[in-house]
């Protein structure tokens, strides 16, 4: 088959890097390589994995998404490059990366240009303390839960830059819903977060994983004995994730039926790509995390199989499918209703959650043992 | 809510919905004050598809206007048709035999469903939901197919003819509706199920957008629009035209004023369209579709006549001035949906941008009738 020349045009530029640069690279690390010191081996490693991993679960997301919305759509989705549709998110890629980047008069342009990294980045480097199984984890850090929670912070920080920095009115009301939206869905997020700590005692990922050693009744999330809310404490984390990361039907920040494309209106090629692939590493940050605290992460639900990474993939994807399950059957909610259902609804069962296990970790043993 | 909008800061901008806007539907375009997402002044500004279909009236023959008409309103394109060619079978006395009523009654109401299903999945795609549109799209395609068998189009319909209709409809196409009746009378509890019954849906809709019925009388608004707050008018009960006195059927009133209202009046219209179809095949005559006694070149007498018809989205009134010759000397179209964008403006006011986008659509405003 004789590509389009417009392909070979868009192609072009890539051949020199990918026949010449990589075997250069791929030669000059085989000789340099066992030079370089234990240490740093692990840590780059780690780097490229992690980033790989990133990237190659927003790529392949998106071809999800898309298969997924079609089915439930009645369509059948991306098929025609290569099976099932399987190199469209290469294509798109590749269609992305060739894009001019616009940069519109009259924008902030330093603001314009961090924003997408403000999103991408931190997202990226919450993957390094994710635990995949007991071993695979890039860097076993004992504050990991608060390492990823510090960074997700920061992603709201690129919404309100891209959407600022844009001189766009629509990105601007877009911005500022996202600020609001991602301040009111943070402290029921927090708060839940804090009850489970002070039921793991730990904010080490991996050792919460062990914790729920056993077979599924052993999980947090039918951890009863710790609080018997754990069901919903668990619901309001999954609330919050999918409001954090701006999903359906909480994508007030880019409700393109009211802002056009929200927050990045303004931003083309790789700009928007960047955007979109944080947007899907928060999805993973989020679902891996419920995961990890709910859903016992990498053990197995019955204790006659063995444990392994496969079993936190399994349980992650699975999320994951539900997040898009839930977007392409919901409309959209309203600023007003979401805030009022951080405010009145998940903040108040967060804290209720809060003093019910405060009670049942601290107090009730206390008086089991006075007894 | 809305005097908190107005009361707080007075530092307002102005923020352009359109011509190119996703949820306009097309090239409007208003105008809106805005106090951070609180609407305080909006102004629909009309004109970017202004084709000028009256004037062209008045230089094409009789005949020659008719698939003009289907230009206004593309998606309830036959009431279009219909209107015309009862106002100028009233000016030249032309009669229509009674089987060419019932296919004009059994098409119309089909293109009404396929309207108020378009208007559906497109509502809920302006609210967010993505789904509904590709099942309502599916269900409107089985009645384009239909329509495309007996008048040759799928969209832009010219299929009246004064005296009549231009093909007769067969066993395939009758067969083919009742089928269709059947599939749809299924669809209809999953809509009501995943969309209306949706808690979110309902938090949009409820309260959101009220229509005075004083306000409807003062701009005029008809259709869905004017049901939908209590008024009870429908041209096909109140001043009946072609066979509907024969049908049994009912004009869905809801009395909330509300975008909900006006979602539930297009909701059951769909439930009583279907009833007038089910009627009309029942009682179908044999017979001609067409008078044979129309002059080729029509030159009805001296005079202004009016009628109306109860189109998709309210009252399309079609009056024509004759002079005798065979073109037309005035011709106005009264359409529906100009009326009842232009409560927009002031319904609209201190309600918030995701608001008023969701009043908008309840609205269905169909760009190519407003600028005619």
């Amino acid at each position: 088959m004789i590509p389009h020349p417009e392909t070979r045009r868009v192609l072009t530029p890539f051949i020199l890097p990918t026949v010449v640069l990589l075997p250069l690279l791929a030669g000059g690390l085989y000789f340099v390589w066992p030079l370089v010191p234990g240490g740093v081996q692990r840590v780059l490693i780690s780097l490229v994995a992690v980033i790989a991993f990133a990237a190659g679960n927003a790529a392949y997301l998106v071809w999800l998404e898309r298969k997924v919305c079609a089915h439930i759509q009645r369509r059948i989705g991306p098929k025609e490059v290569g099976p099932f549709g399987l190199i469209q998110p290469v294509v798109d890629g590749i269609k992305l990366m060739s894009k001019q980047l616009l940069i519109p008069k009259g924008v902030d342009k330093p603001l314009f240009m961090v924003a997408p990294l403000l999103v991408l980045v931190p997202a990226i480097m919450s993957f390094v303390t994710i635990p995949f199984s007991e071993d695979l984890v890039a860097r076993n850090i004992n504050v990991g839960l608060l390492m990823i929670f510090a960074f997700a912070s920061v992603n709201v920080l690129g919404l309100l830059l891209g959407g600022w920095g844009s001189n766009n009115k629509y990105a601007v009301i877009a911005a500022a819903r996202a600020v609001s939206q991602n301040v009111a869905y943070e402290i029921p997020m927090l708060i839940t977060v804090i009850t489970m700590v002070m039921v793991t005692h730990t904010l080490n990922l991996n050792e919460i994983v062990i914790q729920q050693d056993g077979s599924f009744w052993n999980w947090y999330l039918f951890r009863f004995s710790a609080s018997p809310l754990m069901p919903v404490a668990f619901l309001i984390f999954f609330i919050c994730s999918l409001a954090e990361t701006n999903r359906a039907p909480f994508d007030l920040g880019e409700a393109e039926s009211e802002l056009v494309a929200g927050f990045h209106t303004e931003y083309s090629g790789m700009g928007f790509g960047v955007f979109f692939m944080g947007e899907y590493a928060n999805i993973v940050i989020g679902s891996s995390l419920a995961v990890i605290l709910f859903l016992g992460g990498w053990q197995s639900p019955v204790s006659f199989l063995a444990d392994g990474f496969w079993w936190f993939l399994l349980k992650m994807y699975f999320l994951i499918f539900c997040v898009m399950w839930i977007r392409w059957t919901y409309p959209r909610t309203t600023l007003w209703g979401l805030l009022n259902l951080s405010w009145k609804v998940l903040i108040p069962l967060s804290l209720i959650n809060l003093l019910l296990t405060s009670f049942m970790v601290k107090v009730w043993p206390l008086l089991m043992g006075a007894s | 809510m809305s005097d908190f909008a107005l009361s707080q800061t007075k530092e307002t901008f102005v923020l352009n919905l359109g011509p190119q806007h996703p949820a306009t539907h097309g090239v409007l375009r208003v105008k809106l004050e805005m106090d951070g997402e609180y609407i305080v002044h909006a102004e629909p500004i009309l004109g970017y598809i202004h084709r000028m279909h009256e004037k062209m009236g008045e230089n094409r023959t009789w005949a020659q206007f008719m698939p003009n008409t289907a230009r206004l309103d593309y998606l309830g394109a036959l009431s279009y048709n219909h209107g015309y060619a009862l106002a100028v079978e009233r000016a030249a006395s032309i009669e229509v035999p009674e089987r060419a009523e019932y296919i004009r009654v059994i098409t119309v109401e089909l293109n009404r469903i396929a309207s108020h299903l378009l208007w559906f999945g497109a509502y809920v795609l302006d609210l967010g939901g993505m789904t509904p549109i590709f099942y309502a799209f599916d269900d409107r395609e089985q009645i384009l197919n239909l329509l495309e068998s007996v008048t040759g189009a799928r969209l832009t319909f010219c299929y009246f003819r004064f005296g009549g209709v231009y093909n007769d409809i067969d066993d395939s196409f009758i067969a083919g509706s009742r089928e269709f009746i059947k599939r749809l009378r299924k669809q209809m509890p999953d809509y009501h199920n995943l969309v209306t019954k949706n808690i979110i849906m309902i938090k949009r809709l409820k309260d959101i957008g009220p229509i005075s019925p004083e306000m409807v009388r003062k701009y005029g608004a008809t259709g869905p629009v004017m049901r939908g707050s209590g008024i009870n008018y429908d041209v096909r009960k109140n001043e009946p035209y072609s066979v509907y006195p024969e049908f049994d059927f009912d004009i869905p009133v809801y009395d909330e004023c509300d975008s909900m209202a006006r979602y539930m009046v297009r909701m059951d219209e769909i439930e009583q369209s279907m009833r007038i179809i089910e009627q009309a095949l029942d009682k179908l005559p044999e017979g001609p579709v067409m008078t044979e006694k129309v002059p080729k070149n029509l030159k009805p007498p001296k005079g202004d006549y009016y009628s109306a018809v109860e189109a998709a989205r309210g009252v399309f009134g079609c009056r024509v001035v004759s002079d005798g010759t065979n073109t037309a000397y005035r011709l106005k179209l009264r359409s529906p949906t100009f009326s009842n964008l232009s409560l927009f403006g002031e319904a609209c006011q201190g309600m918030l941008l995701a608001d008023a986008l969701a009043f908008m659509g309840s609205l269905d405003l169909v760009i190519p009738e407003i600028d005619r």
